[in-house]
């Protein structure tokens, strides 16, 4: 996609949804952030009017210094060979968000997944509460940042005798540094 | 035993239709309900189908994964850059260099990292022996899912001999952790260009015999033909890439339409069938097995011999990236394979999200797809949208 399609294009989705954050990371990657009551509508308009018709996939962000979510949808334009990430920021605490499942058909997959790893709920999503991955999981949603996975194993399946780990940073200096007690930088 | 897709009877507009099954009563004594997997001969790694059937015939499909889910992303969230790289491999067991190569990447451009010439030409080298690795596996799954096990047996050793090729370049047969941040870890050994010259002659001949032995076979036709049929109006509703989109007709391959490593200095053209049953995608996937032992003699034509294989690289025990966002994707044997990559300048990744073909295509075409199928086709059905589990729950 030349330079110019691409800024027209987001000087209009500005006018039209208010589009902040626009980066260029490489000629082929754009990525910006919308307001979550613009972003259904301007993920449908970039689906049906502006051909990015494949959606690569859809993950989330956990910034949860600032309490929020960012919800990335990525959209890939087969024919300009661009793709766009739109990056949608909900609260962490239980905001609900709009599905995406009429639009692509593995969507409701993906919200599914969210679901059960960030504890995000979708509207209407369908089979959003069936388990993914996880059986009978009774935890916090394990991939929030406060999940934490050694404090979980330990709790869940105890201590085995004769295992021991290093923090490999400080292991790595006392090896490579010994005569000075590791402290060399 | 084949029974025409019931999707495909129904015209165009039930491609968009993203509707999901309505729950049955099983009580009324006409339905049954079936696991296939997860432990299955006619699966594709540790993932199970629900079947509800009616008679033989499938009348609705869950995949369910989570047998083999290790946190993969969360695990990457909490190592350093380059404790992340052994890590990475076991996303996808036949297929990790392209895990190798995608993480690598990544870090590599928000590092701002250039690796050299002789690198770019090794992990090219390296990614189409493992396409060619990953085929020979597949033939040998899509023949035996149709009851013939003459064809797996060639197909399996002649992967084994480019496992003995990878073993030789890499040190290792499956996980190579061979593609790393700022390059590879080894050159060639003496002799190696002539050894990989001699497996790709007697897989080429090899494949001759398969095609013989399995294309024109009644029993395959009679099963393959007509099963599983995508719409070529499914492609993008369901996200559908790779060989699987290819034989309907739609030429994208990304070694082509975004060229990465050397693909822009080979010559080569995307195939594309017409064919959109699985008949029609196994005779792509064969096409496209020859295409990748001729990629693979180009490399070793063109690669150059000496110079170095590995970029001046910081100190891994401080490495700190540079905070920024990208998505990097390559061809794997089963489409498009990307890594999402956020960085917060710190010494710990802040996000990876792994895509994965498997995704849609083991979940939301494959339980379109199976819908109409007899219950004898389920296992070819499956292997024939070449999937793995593991790349699905990462």
């Amino acid at each position: 996609m030349n330079e110019k399609t691409l800024n027209t294009m987001l000087e209009k989705l500005k006018q039209e949804f208010d589009i902040s954050d626009i980066v260029e990371h490489k000629p082929r990657l754009t990525t910006f952030t919308v307001s979550k009551q613009h972003a259904e509508t301007l993920i449908r308009e970039l689906r049906d009017r502006e051909a990015y018709t494949h959606l690569n996939f859809m993950t989330c962000i956990d910034y949860i210094e600032d309490g929020i979510f960012s919800l990335v949808y990525m959209l890939h334009n087969y024919g300009k060979k661009h793709s766009l990430g739109v990056h949608v920021n909900i609260s962490r605490n239980g905001e609900e968000v709009f599905s995406i499942h009429t639009l692509w058909a593995q969507a409701w997959t993906y919200q599914r997944e969210l679901r059960e790893m960030y504890g995000i709920r979708f509207t209407d999503s369908p089979r959003l509460d069936e388990d993914f991955c996880l059986e009978g999981w009774d935890q916090i949603p394990p991939m929030r940042r406060e999940f934490d996975t050694k404090k979980f194993s330990h709790e869940r399946f105890g201590h085995r005798e004769g295992r021991s780990s290093e923090v490999p940073r400080e292991h790595m200096k006392v090896q490579l540094y010994p005569n000075r007690g590791g402290d060399e930088e | 035993m084949t029974s025409l897709n019931r999707h495909t009877l129904t015209g165009h507009s039930a491609a968009l239709d993203f509707s999901q099954p309505e729950p049955v009563d099983l009580s009324s004594g006409k339905y049954v309900k079936l696991w296939q997997g997860p432990q299955h001969p006619g699966i594709t790694g540790n993932m199970s189908l629900e079947l509800t059937l009616e008679g033989d015939t499938i009348i609705g499909c869950k995949t369910h994964v989570g047998y083999l889910h290790r946190g993969f992303e969360k695990l990457m969230e909490r190592r350093t850059f380059i404790q992340n790289f052994t890590v990475v491999c076991r996303i996808a067991v036949p297929e990790p260099t392209f895990n190798e190569y995608l993480y690598s990447h990544a870090v590599e451009e928000l590092s701002g990292i250039e690796i050299p010439d002789r690198a770019v030409w090794l992990r090219t080298l390296n990614l189409e022996l493992m396409r060619l690795a990953s085929f020979l596996m597949w033939i040998g799954g899509q023949s035996g899912a149709f009851g013939m096990y003459t064809v797996p047996n060639w197909t399996l050793s002649h992967r084994d001999f480019v496992l003995d090729l990878f073993e030789e370049m890499t040190g290792a047969r499956i996980y190579h952790m061979y593609i790393v941040p700022g390059g590879v870890r080894a050159g060639l050994p003496e002799g190696f260009e002539k050894r990989a010259r001699d497996v790709m002659d007697s897989t080429e001949k090899m494949l001759g015999q398969v095609e013989r032995v399995m294309f024109n076979n009644a029993v395959t036709k009679a099963r393959s033909r007509g099963l599983g049929i995508i719409d070529p109006e499914m492609i993008d509703p369901y996200g559908i890439v790779g060989p699987n989109a290819r034989a309907c007709g739609v030429a994208r391959d990304l070694r082509k339409d975004e060229p990465y490593l050397a693909y822009d200095q080979l010559d080569f053209d995307i195939i594309t069938g017409h064919d959109c049953d699985a008949y029609g995608r196994a005779w792509q996937r064969l096409q496209e097995t020859r295409q990748s032992i001729d990629l693979i003699r180009q490399c070793l034509d063109r690669m150059p011999v000496d110079g170095p294989f590995q970029a001046d690289m910081p100190n891994v025990l401080h490495w700190k990236v540079p905070a920024g966002e990208t998505y990097v994707k390559a061809e794997c044997t089963r489409g498009e394979y990307g890594y999402y990559m956020v960085t917060d300048g710190s010494e710990y990744v802040r996000r990876v999200h792994v895509r994965g073909p498997s995704y849609t295509h083991a979940i939301a075409v494959m339980e379109r797809l199976a819908v109409g199928c007899n219950i004898a086709d389920i296992a070819g059905l499956m292997v024939s949208l070449h999937t793995y589990p593991p790349e699905i729950e990462r």
